[in-house]
């Protein structure tokens, strides 16, 4: 006995299930694909710099490049050494940190235990706004607003100096100190607080002998994002420290940082294949490899440090 | 030796050491507390100078005749009309690659992919490509997009720095997606399954329309990073000085913030204002666009 359905056959839904799943197949697939390109940049960034750098070492001794005391690539008598560029932009990026570290931390501080949430609501905007801020205009802040306004304090600086170039980086890496530490120290909970209030702590030894060691991994990795940030900073020091390759640290004078180097041949008509074009991917591979660096050890110290709470 | 009252578990002399002296430690937290207030406030007056600073010197200087006018020798008739074209040939491009492709990777790490070797090694790698810098994006774009795929590309083209600036800003878009997808709770994912509807059909029906508001508010924000960035199509080679429009994907170019850069590195006040009227223009589009941005995620945002 066969079972009559109510509905004529051709009224009824079938699904072609066959065809789902196939179609899910394709789909899956190609989005992997889609993932994969992140794999795939991640290669070709490494491939790229390993080939240039390869063939600069043909010609330039790797001991020169790491003792030699003159940058002067685009020069006759070429000299290469790496510790001219990387003093520079060492120097930049520590007075930017300088800056940096104390306004975003007590800005991250202020937000997350001391602004009720309304102004919390009106700031946060506020710092999202600072951080969106394209580089180049702060490199014209830097160079027009903040180095007149330091030669006024300071006679004798420099047009171009390190100083004013450092300050205003540190100025645009606040944004990302604050919202990430704010996020950190937020995150610490509130039974902590209570506990050390029982004990009689007042609001600032709690804050700072409780939470923000309690906060400390997410800190930390939000200061070494910042100062690979400052590091691979390119717009506001191509305009505002100059283009003067000198080894040492004063932030008096015009220097140039790695990322300098790589605007300043950019700029110029290099041929491919030409000593002075290799030049931009081995500094380039010089900042990706403190750069990566810096990462490994931000992933191991959050690893090693993190606080977790249920 | 001085042995420590505490351990020693002597009450009289541990009182008599440990000072409360809360006027004093009050009075110190009022200053701490200024001391926040005053970093929040040095940072929004930092904002507030360099906003007044722009509109100061670049306010006289705009006028339609800037928006429409080409680049110049003399600053007073120089215009940003190829730069605006160029920005916004880019963001078309950045949009119509990077959307499909970072919602796409977004989709498979979050919905598709289990925890195996391959969906760790892609999330490793997003993380480590947002620390990498913007210029070394630059120096890929540079090899690869302009030497290599020069007969596609067109050399130093404004196909190639859209691509160069697609790759630097698809992790943002990945993460934002998967951030969007992850606020939409699995009991509708279950509901769908329980209907009979395959993993990709869930997505399709359910979880993407409700999740879209999310992604859109994080590819607005990440293409405004891109039309801001500088450093990367200064290393692919586009041109500081076009006295033409682009008109296909393989024209030279120049966008807005390399224009401003032209004009702040020459040494005359004229070209400095010039490139203040610049900036305004750049960042009432990122302004905009960020607007946009926050009305998105306002208006649409469903709260679960």
């Amino acid at each position: 006995m066969t079972f009559e359905s109510p509905v004529p056959d051709d009224r009824l839904w079938k699904p072609n299930r066959k065809l789902s799943q196939w179609m899910e197949g394709v789909v899956k697939f190609i989005f992997a694909a889609f993932a994969f390109i992140s794999v795939i940049t991640t290669l070709g960034i490494v491939l790229t710099l390993i080939f240039e750098t390869f063939d600069f070492f043909k010609e330039v001794s790797l001991w020169n490049f790491l003792t030699d005391t003159k940058w002067t690539p685009l020069f006759k008598s070429a000299k290469f050494g790496i510790w001219v560029l990387i003093s520079a932009t060492v120097l930049t990026s520590a007075i930017a940190i300088i800056v940096a570290l104390p306004l975003g931390l007590l800005a991250a501080i202020c937000l997350s235990e001391y602004a009720t949430s309304r102004v919390r609501s009106l700031l946060k905007p506020a710092l999202e706004i600072l951080a969106g801020v394209p580089t180049v205009v702060y490199g014209y802040f830097a160079l027009l607003f903040v180095t007149p306004l330091l030669q006024l304090l300071i006679p004798g600086l420099q047009g171009f100096n390190a100083l004013s170039a450092g300050i205003v980086v540190g100025i645009s890496i606040v944004p990302l100190i604050a919202s990430l530490s704010e996020d950190a120290i937020y995150a610490v909970p509130r039974s902590l607080r209570d506990g050390a209030y029982a004990l009689g702590a007042t609001k600032r030894e709690t804050i700072i002998s409780v939470v923000l060691p309690a906060a400390l991994s997410g800190i930390v990795a939000s200061v070494i994002l910042a100062v690979s940030r400052a590091i691979g900073e390119t717009m506001i020091v191509a305009l505002a420290a100059g283009q003067n390759p000198t080894l040492g640290l004063n932030p008096f004078v015009p220097v140039m940082t790695m990322t300098a180097f790589i605007v300043q041949v950019s700029l110029g008509d290099t041929p491919a294949g030409s000593l002075a074009y290799r030049t931009i991917f081995v500094v380039g591979m010089t900042l990706f490899v403190i750069t990566l660096a810096l990462n490994i050890f931000s992933f191991w110290f959050v690893r090693r440090f993190r606080e977790k709470y249920e | 030796m001085n042995r420590d009252p505490f351990i020693e578990g002597d009450p009289a002399s541990a009182t008599s050491q440990f000072k409360v002296n809360l006027s004093g430690r009050y009075k110190i937290d009022r200053i701490f507390e200024i001391a926040t207030w005053a970093a929040v406030c040095i940072s929004l007056l930092v904002l507030a100078a360099l906003v007044v600073d722009v509109l100061v010197d670049g306010l006289p200087r705009l006028n339609w005749s800037f928006l429409t006018s080409f680049p110049s020798r003399k600053p007073e008739e120089a215009g940003i009309l190829p730069a605006f074209a160029g920005t916004l040939w880019v963001m078309v491009i950045i949009a119509v690659l990077s959307f499909p492709l970072g919602v796409g990777a977004g989709i498979f790490l979050e919905e598709f992919s289990q925890d195996n070797w391959l969906a760790r090694t892609i999330e490793i790698n997003i993380n480590n490509l947002a620390g990498v810098p913007s210029i070394i994006y630059g120096l890929l774009g540079l090899q690869v997009f302009v030497r290599i795929f020069e007969p596609v590309t067109g050399g130093r083209s404004v196909l190639s720095g859209a691509l160069t600036l697609v790759l630097l800003v698809l992790p943002i878009i990945i993460v934002a997606t998967r951030e969007a997808l992850r606020s939409i709770p699995d009991s509708l994912r279950l509901a769908g399954f329980a209907l009979g509807a395959t993993r990709w059909q869930v997505v399709r029906e359910q979880i993407l329309p409700l999740a879209l508001p999310g992604i859109l508010t994080g590819t607005i924000l990440a293409l405004s990073r891109a039309i801001g960035e500088t450093a990367p199509l200064i290393t692919i080679g586009a041109l500081t000085f076009i006295p033409y429009l682009p008109d296909n994907l393989q024209s030279p170019f120049t966008t807005l913030p390399i224009q401003v850069y032209n004009w702040v590195s020459r040494p005359q006040k004229e070209f400095h204002d010039t490139a203040a009227a610049g900036i305004i223009v750049l960042m009432v589009v990122l302004l905009l666009m960020n607007a946009t941005a926050v009305f998105l995620r306002n208006k649409f945002q469903k709260r679960f």
